[in-house]
């Protein structure tokens, strides 16, 4: 009886070991995975020079991860734009200020949803694109053909389609927000019938340059960086198989999205506190 | 003589392989491998899948480094390089992948000028007029302004060849370049291999199964088996050998000392086990 007691506490014993290990496994792996990837950002940066030197290759990626992101960021801008205008309308309404309604829709976009929502889209239209491209290159050895031609594929590959997606951000996060406006508009001065004015007057008096747009615009830069870092990272990272492809494109989604909503939130609480 | 710093052209040899032995995650995949690969000859490294015949391609390119011994290309320990030696050393590489590795956002064309693009100064009426010769010399001129997905298999590694070549390398590494090919295009491979390496001067290395094609063409085999070199000589002295390895390899025997079996218990122990388990 004790035997057995003593053989049961054992096996708990080590089941508890092997979680803890387990755990801890995956923790180490994934703090040295960080490692790798900080000093692969590291490596982007020490070879901007050709991405930079030879603008045509950024102007490229430019093209294929903002002009080609455009459709979708320019209707979901629109959409987005039209529900803060009915919302935002159904909320003032019941305080009598149905007149503040540009400055609502303005704010929100310029400050949040703009940056953010754009962000997510571009984390899931540009940023699987990347990592997909880059992941095949490797899978298909076009990364080692460049190696052994002597071409660093970090400076050719890599950095042109990371500082594509940093230049691109912003950009596309200022025509959300600019498309959204015009949905408000459309919504709350054409349909609703709410005095077009006070909808702009409002809005121009309310909305501060350096205080929402530029803050708006330091929250789009920073979710560039993530997002094209992550995208980089997970392709050039990727298994080279149709699997381990198709893992990482679904990495760089999941990890982009979840970065993109923490640095908002660490962004917002330096940049909008006590406003 | 080449203007390439630090490589000595005077050296009979271009490439010396001394006890090399390469470890993977703890699994030795070569072990005192040593091989030479005389200037302007064409030398095979043969071996079943998995032999770590292109792990031996991987570290004379410098894209793996030995566990221990050296890999001399030139004179030059390729491992001791920094990156800008290494790449410098490349430039005088040409490697044709498995399966071809060209650049599919690029046109024929683009894939073939990019080194020239990339490593040198010349002006793009330069460039375009080598470009066509290189893809004169393997027969695809015709196909300059095809995609890599508009090419078959055997056009797309005779795009590859010319693309390897691009840069008039002194050393030509080939990664399994009969793979898949039909017949025809097996035929013209192999003897594109021969005349271009013969034309530009170069040293080739010939990694491959295909015995008969290559047997054709090369100077020299080395017969790799798990990780070791088993067997060595001309192509003729290969056809005739009696090392057991060889001979099943060349005539291609199913089975020898490369087992038709992957090892595994005794047949009769496993059927045992399932029918007592089933009761």
């Amino acid at each position: 009886m004790a035997k057995n007691c003593w053989k049961a506490r054992c096996a708990v014993a080590d089941g508890i070991a092997r979680a803890l290990r387990g755990l801890g496994q995956r923790v180490t792996s994934r703090i040295w995975r960080l490692g790798y990837a900080s000093r692969f950002f590291l490596a982007i940066l020490l070879h901007s020079g050709t991405a930079l030197r030879r603008l045509h290759l950024t102007v490229r990626e430019i093209y294929f991860t903002g002009v080609l992101s455009l459709i979708i960021i320019l209707v979901s801008g629109l959409f987005v734009g039209m529900v803060l205008g009915l919302q935002g309308y159904d909320t003032l309404q019941r305080y009598g200020s149905t007149e503040a309604l540009g400055v609502l829709v303005s704010l929100s976009l310029v400050r949040e949803l703009g940056p953010v929502v754009a962000a997510l889209l571009f984390a899931s239209r540009a940023g699987s694109a990347i990592t997909a491209e880059i992941g095949m290159m490797k899978a298909t050895e076009q990364l080692s053909a460049m190696e052994m031609m002597a071409v660093d594929p970090i400076a050719r590959v890599v950095a042109p389609r990371f500082w594509g997606g940093v230049i691109s951000m912003p950009l596309l996060a200022a025509l959300f927000s600019a498309m959204g406006i015009f949905g408000g508009y459309l919504v709350g001065v054409q349909l609703i019938g709410v005095d077009e004015g006070s909808f702009w007057s409002q809005m121009q008096a309310s909305v501060d340059f350096r205080e929402d747009i530029l803050n708006g615009v330091i929250k789009s830069f920073v979710f560039g960086i993530i997002v094209s870092w992550v995208a980089v990272f997970e392709g050039y990272d990727a298994e080279p198989t149709a699997e381990g492809v198709s893992g990482a494109t679904t990495r760089t989604v999941v990890t982009s999205s979840l970065a993109i909503l923490a640095a908002d939130f660490i962004l917002t609480a330096f940049m909008f506190t006590g406003t | 003589m080449t203007g390439v710093p630090g490589v000595n052209m005077s050296q009979e040899s271009l490439v010396e392989i001394r006890d090399l032995n390469f470890t993977y995650d703890e699994r030795p995949v070569l072990t005192g491998i040593n091989m030479t690969i005389p200037r302007g000859k064409v030398v095979a490294v043969m071996g079943s899948s998995g032999c770590g015949k292109t792990t031996t391609l991987r570290l004379i390119g410098g894209q793996l480094k030995p566990t221990s011994g050296t890999v001399k290309v030139g004179g030059q320990v390729v491992h001791e390089l920094d990156a800008a030696g290494l790449y410098g050393l490349r430039r005088r590489m040409g490697m044709l992948f498995q399966f071809g590795a060209l650049f599919t956002d690029m046109s024929v064309y683009d894939n073939i000028a990019f080194q020239m693009r990339e490593h040198t100064d010349l002006p793009e009426a330069l460039i375009r007029d080598l470009v066509l010769m290189k893809l004169h010399a393997v027969g695809l001129r015709g196909a300059h302004s095809l995609m890599p997905a508009e090419l078959s298999g055997g056009m797309a590694r005779r795009v590859a060849l010319a693309r390897a070549i691009a840069l008039d390398p002194m050393l030509i590494m080939y990664d399994e370049p009969f793979a898949g090919l039909d017949p025809i295009s097996l035929s013209i491979v192999g003897e594109l291999i021969r005349k271009l390496n013969d034309a530009l001067g170069a040293s080739s290395i010939v990694v491959t199964h295909d015995v008969q094609e290559s047997l054709k063409i090369v100077d020299y085999v080395y017969f790799v088996s798990a990780g070791k070199i088993v067997a060595e000589g001309t192509a003729e002295e290969m056809k005739h050998s009696t090392v057991p390895y060889v001979h099943q390899f060349v005539w291609g025997e199913a089975d020898g000392p490369v087992p038709f079996q992957y090892p595994a218990r005794p047949y009769g122990e496993e059927l045992l086990e399932s029918a007592v388990r089933r009761g």
